[in-house]
């Protein structure tokens, strides 16, 4: 196994006295925390638990300045809906946020310390035209127009090529699905805009139904690849998790619901590595029935490997030496998922050429 | 115990080991370097810094070191690093020790929004401290190396960093940077001005280092009181004008120079609105700078 974290235990509440009297400790919490996204998180969460001024006065400085950047980007993640709301009125199109933009503006509990680069959302697939040609009138604009990379979106992706604001900088990521329509899974997406609140007051604004929050989150992750962020989007699950978990029927509806999407799969991995690495008290009973979207003992102990490793803090301190293999192997994976083996196979050449053409270009 | 107490062979030992701890300004950093460059550029130029003990709280963990392969030997590069993270792209190894000094101003500004960070030279005199914000080209780093070699107080040659709980600044005085002709117009102008190396064909052209005045470094603890703030500008061929500023225009000014005033939101208005209230603000042009030397202590 990789070596413990002290952020794991942290994110699971077994360590405070530890880091109010050995500043050691709390510097490499620090340390773990900052590479793996998660420090305003931590700021959030000591102050909850009355810690912060026992904490050493560098420590605080630290939590104080990762504070102020989470606060930043929920500020601008709700002035980036108010804007997208001006564009989209014109076409009356409905859009709902995903992740870290659904956890502020739905006001999670996931949304404590929360930071993100990007803003998420979904429209329905048959406006998405009209939705594009609306955004870049409002100035969102493609950085990207390789025409491979043009194609492999728009044709095999759930999503548009990342739009980015002229003036403002701001990167938009616009999904038509939660699934890459060429995935091995599939997952009905009029189910999940059946369950979509609209928020208050808003008119086209939308967020995901509470328990299709935690089954998007679990999609993202454990399908996605994208695994800079892993630990951070595992402590959202955390946290999520935590927060429904108190009302008695919570667990049979999610695991009902996972059903309806197909994502029996994702939920597993979910509550299987919250529970593993952050202690998230899922109920035994509930492991079991969610079981049924293991895939299988001996896949189950390979992924354990892989994710125990990938999803830990990347910061030195927390890797051994198969962690870089186990991300690389689960990018791999991911790509796997989205993409039957022939096209697979060809867009990994694809890539392969060009990333050969360009070095060759730079020397 | 201080950097230049150090033998050189120790200095290297940690540079190489377990990292050099330094304090500079309100913070500590933990420096890894195989690099001569960098630490013949320590030593030129951090001798009056003192060294972290073993137990202190690190802040910034950053190193410098050259990317494995053949660039090793063809053209060698360096790449600077914060505990583990790359914000750059490798750089010619000659400009190890600026990029030192680069990467370290990147870490700061992205990670200590405990302060209101202004992009300026900051500098002190009989208490009031003087904040010097600047524009590329505006020759903030030349006036602030100017007058710190005539008994001015260096607080930075690069970011004011305001407290957001008191609004006192808090000095972080580092070798000042000084760029193309500059380089020779302060060796010229005194004869206490220690450079360091000279770097040719950087991103901002020719660039040297300036030694930091020892007594600045030295009283880096003590925060200081805002009492001016002027926007410097040379200007070929021109008596110093100083025109005062609106304290609105000031403020609106200011928060364009700032790194974080978005980040900090209203808090970051509140404090900026705070410094200005305290500052007589003003524009300034000029070319001698002795000339400018008279009219900024005539301000005091």
């Amino acid at each position: 196994m990789p070596p413990e974290s002290i952020l794991l235990q942290f994110l699971s509440g077994s360590v405070e006295i530890e880091l109010i009297d050995d500043p050691a400790t709390c510097e490499l919490l620090l340390r773990q925390a900052r590479s793996a996204n998660l420090l305003s998180r931590v700021a959030v969460l000591c102050a909850e638990k009355n810690l912060t001024p026992r904490l050493p006065q560098r420590m605080q400085n630290h939590l104080q300045s990762a504070q102020a950047v989470a606060m930043a980007n929920h500020r601008s993640v709700k002035w980036e809906t108010k804007q997208l709301e001006r564009a989209l009125a014109i076409g009356k199109i409905p859009f709902c946020l995903l992740k870290g933009g659904a956890y502020v503006v739905g006001r999670s509990v996931a949304a404590k310390g929360r930071v993100f680069s990007d803003v998420d959302i979904l429209v329905p697939k048959e406006r998405l035209d009209e939705t594009e040609r609306l955004l870049i009138e409002s100035g969102w604009m493609c950085t990207n127009f390789d025409p491979y990379d043009q194609r492999y979106y728009r044709s095999w992706m759930h999503e548009l090529p990342p739009l980015q604001h002229l003036k403002r900088g701001t990167t938009l990521d616009v999904h038509h699905a939660i699934i890459p329509p060429t995935a091995r899974i599939k997952s009905d997406i009029d189910k999940f805009w059946e369950c979509a609140h609209k928020v208050a007051k808003r008119e086209l604004l939308y967020v995901p139904g509470d328990q299709d929050l935690i089954l998007h989150s679990a999609v993202h992750l454990f399908c996605d690849g994208e695994l800079e962020n892993g630990l951070r989007d595992l402590s959202d699950l955390d946290l999520l998790l935590r927060d429904s978990s108190v009302s008695d029927d919570f667990w049979s509806g999610l695991l009902a619901r996972a059903v309806v999407l197909n994502l029996q799969r994702p939920l597993f991995y979910a509550l299987r590595y919250c529970h593993v690495l952050l202690q998230t008290p899922v109920p035994v009973q509930v492991l079991d029935v969610a079981t049924q979207g293991s895939p299988g003992k001996w896949s189950v102990k390979w992924m354990d490997f892989l994710f125990c490793r990938a999803l830990a803090p990347d910061h030195i301190s927390c890797n051994d030496r198969w962690t870089g293999l186990a991300r690389w192997i689960l990018f791999v994976r991911s790509h796997w998922l989205r993409m039957p083996p022939l096209q697979l196979a060809q867009h990994l050449a694809r890539k392969g050429y060009k990333r050969w053409k360009k070095r060759k270009a730079s020397v | 115990m201080k950097l230049s107490s150090l033998p050189r062979a120790e200095l290297r030992r940690r540079l190489r080991q377990e990292g050099l701890g330094l304090n500079i300004g309100p913070f500590t950093i933990r420096l890894n370097s195989p690099l001569t460059v960098v630490a013949e550029g320590l030593e030129q130029l951090y001798g009056a810094f003192t060294l972290t003990s073993d137990t202190d709280f690190i802040d910034f963990r950053v190193a410098l070191n050259a990317p494995p392969g053949l660039r090793r030997w063809f053209r060698p590069q360096v790449i600077f690093s914060f505990d583990g993270f790359i914000p750059f792209k490798p750089l010619p190894q000659i400009q190890a020790f600026a990029m030192f000094e680069w990467g370290l101003n990147w870490v700061i500004a992205n990670n200590a929004h405990q302060y209101l960070i202004i992009h300026a030279a900051v500098i002190e005199r009989n208490g009031v401290v003087c904040i010097l914000p600047g524009t590329p080209g505006s020759g903030k780093s030349t006036l602030c190396a100017a007058l710190v070699c005539k008994g001015w107080r260096l607080l930075s040659d690069e970011m004011a960093l305001i407290s957001t709980a008191t609004g006192d600044i808090y000095p972080v005085p580092r070798p000042v940077s000084l760029k193309n002709q500059s380089i020779e117009i302060i060796q010229n102008y005194s004869s206490d001005a220690v450079m360091g190396e000279v770097v040719m064909d950087t991103a901002k052209g020719i660039v040297s280092h300036m030694r930091p005045p020892q007594m600045s470094v030295e009283q880096s603890a003590q925060q200081g009181a805002p009492g001016l703030i002027v926007f410097p500008k040379y200007t070929a061929g021109e008596e110093p004008c100083l025109v005062s500023l609106t304290r609105a225009s000031a403020l609106l000014k200011v928060a364009e120079n700032s790194f974080n005033y978005s980040v900090l939101g209203l808090q970051g208005f509140d404090v900026l609105g705070d410094l200005i209230s305290k500052c007589d603000c003003y524009e300034f042009s000029y070319q001698s700078l002795d000339a400018a030397k008279e009219t900024l202590e005539a301000l005091i």
